[in-house]
């Protein structure tokens, strides 16, 4: 019989939560930039694109992320598609990342002053130029703050990428707790790795909005 | 081409209804808990002494930084080991209050520190006593200013009661995975639980901005 030591367990551990890392990185820039292309698409005037954007935003922020990740993994299959867990959690991890982050990034954008926008329409610039010379780095300014606040809520939903299967933190924390029957010691190691990730996190964020909020005054 | 067949997810609609009556269940008994813990830890956070101010801080700093099903282990597998051994519906309605409350604390204590210090001094100049201040004078205006948050973040907590199904809860998307288990239709049992998932999350909320005014803070 193999003995676990304190130290086997966290090294354990230590080494699931870079696959933690990883997706979280992978479902944050890929969810960033679906997420900026249906904010684009949201601040162009036609309806039908407004109507959409709506309806996906509503469905990823009002369904269960669970549920969509057991969508993703059976449904692809369901398309003939070679599923694994890996495939199936980077893509409803994605698709709900970038509902958030547009639906977030929206706010900042309906909070630069309508005059911004007039004035440069009436310096005869493109709908592409006013937002890239007026609109967005203005916006940028107010969308870090809360854009890293939600870096958090992406490295926590990874976590149930451990149910359909996907070796990371959680699911390393219940595969050595069957091993060694102390699942006080790993339930807990494996929350204080996830708080030693997300409170930096969180701190930075709220510096940020602090000294955001500090400029404005 | 793919076929579906909602039919024979539909037939077993009782236990979906039984799925839905548990999840509303659940967060029923964590949207109270998780208000009336985050009121107290709102308040301790305020007023009270040094040593539990850092106590309530710690708690909210622990639970908002760490996932949710992570919570629910460590209380429903960890626990046992230290000698709490819970039902898996307790154990769920544990974690979900806890999990809410520390939101919950940080968003009513935004919502009281934009109380003005005026109305406090004037409370307290006609013989109010602290608590009569708080609970009368304070805390109404403080949750009317935070109710849109507050339903937010109840809604999300909901949603997240799909994972306590993980331990044997019987809630919804615990039945949409019996269902599947029995039909194999694992795509279509899931696109049902996830419909009545929004129409849950969208009823609630209109329940919710309905239900504050009137009980919570009277408009």
């Amino acid at each position: 019989m193999v003995e676990f030591t304190l130290w086997d367990i966290l090294r354990n551990l230590l080494l699931a939560a870079r696959w933690t890392v990883g997706l979280s990185l992978i479902a944050f820039i890929g969810g960033g930039l679906v997420g900026f292309a249906l904010l684009i698409a949201r601040l162009t005037p036609s309806q039908g694109a407004h109507r959409l954007v709506g309806l996906y935003i509503q469905l990823f922020q009002g369904t269960p992320l669970l549920i969509q990740l057991f969508l993703a993994y059976f449904g692809l299959a369901l398309f003939g598609i070679q599923t694994s867990a890996w495939t199936a959690a980077t893509l409803a991890l994605t698709a709900y990342t970038s509902a958030f982050l547009s639906e977030i990034w929206f706010g900042c954008v309906a909070s630069v002053p309508r005059g911004q926008w007039e004035a440069a329409r009436s310096l005869a610039l493109t709908f592409g130029e006013q937002l890239r010379h007026v609109i967005l780095p203005q916006a940028l300014n107010i969308a870090i703050p809360p854009t890293v606040g939600f870096l958090v809520q992406v490295i926590k939903g990874t976590a149930l990428a451990s149910v359909i299967g996907f070796v990371e933190l959680t699911k390393a924390g219940g595969m050595i707790t069957n091993a060694t029957f102390r699942p006080f010691t790993v339930y807990a190691a494996v929350a204080l790795i996830y708080f030693a990730l997300c409170y930096p996190i969180s701190l930075t964020a709220r510096a940020l909005e602090r000294t955001l909020h500090a400029a404005h005054r | 081409m793919v076929n579906l067949d909602f039919g024979t997810i539909l037939v077993d609609w009782r236990m979906l209804a039984k799925g839905v009556a548990w999840t509303l269940r659940l967060t029923t008994a964590s949207a109270t808990g998780g208000l009336a813990l985050g009121i107290g830890c709102a308040w301790a956070r305020i007023h009270g002494p040094v040593w539990l101010k850092a106590v309530t801080g710690a708690y909210v700093e622990l639970f908002r930084n760490t996932p949710f099903i992570v919570q629910l282990f460590f209380i429903f597998f960890g626990l046992p080991a230290a000698g709490f051994r819970l039902s898996p519906e307790t154990a769920s309605i544990l974690a979900m209050v806890v999990n809410l409350g520390a939101y919950a604390t940080e968003i009513i204590r935004a919502g009281i520190e934009a109380t003005p210090r005026g109305q406090v001094e004037a409370a307290l100049s006609l013989a109010l006593s602290p608590v009569q201040t708080f609970f009368h004078v304070v805390l109404p205006p403080a949750l009317r200013k935070i109710w849109p948050a507050l339903v937010s973040q109840i809604i999300i907590v909901m949603l997240g009661s799909s994972v306590c199904g993980q331990i044997s809860t019987e809630e919804l998307s615990f039945a949409a995975n019996l269902i599947q288990s029995r039909n194999f239709r694992a795509f279509e049992a899931f696109i049902v639980a996830a419909l009545i998932y929004l129409a849950l999350s969208i009823v609630l909320r209109r329940l919710l901005n309905w239900l504050g005014p009137r009980f919570l803070f009277g408009d």
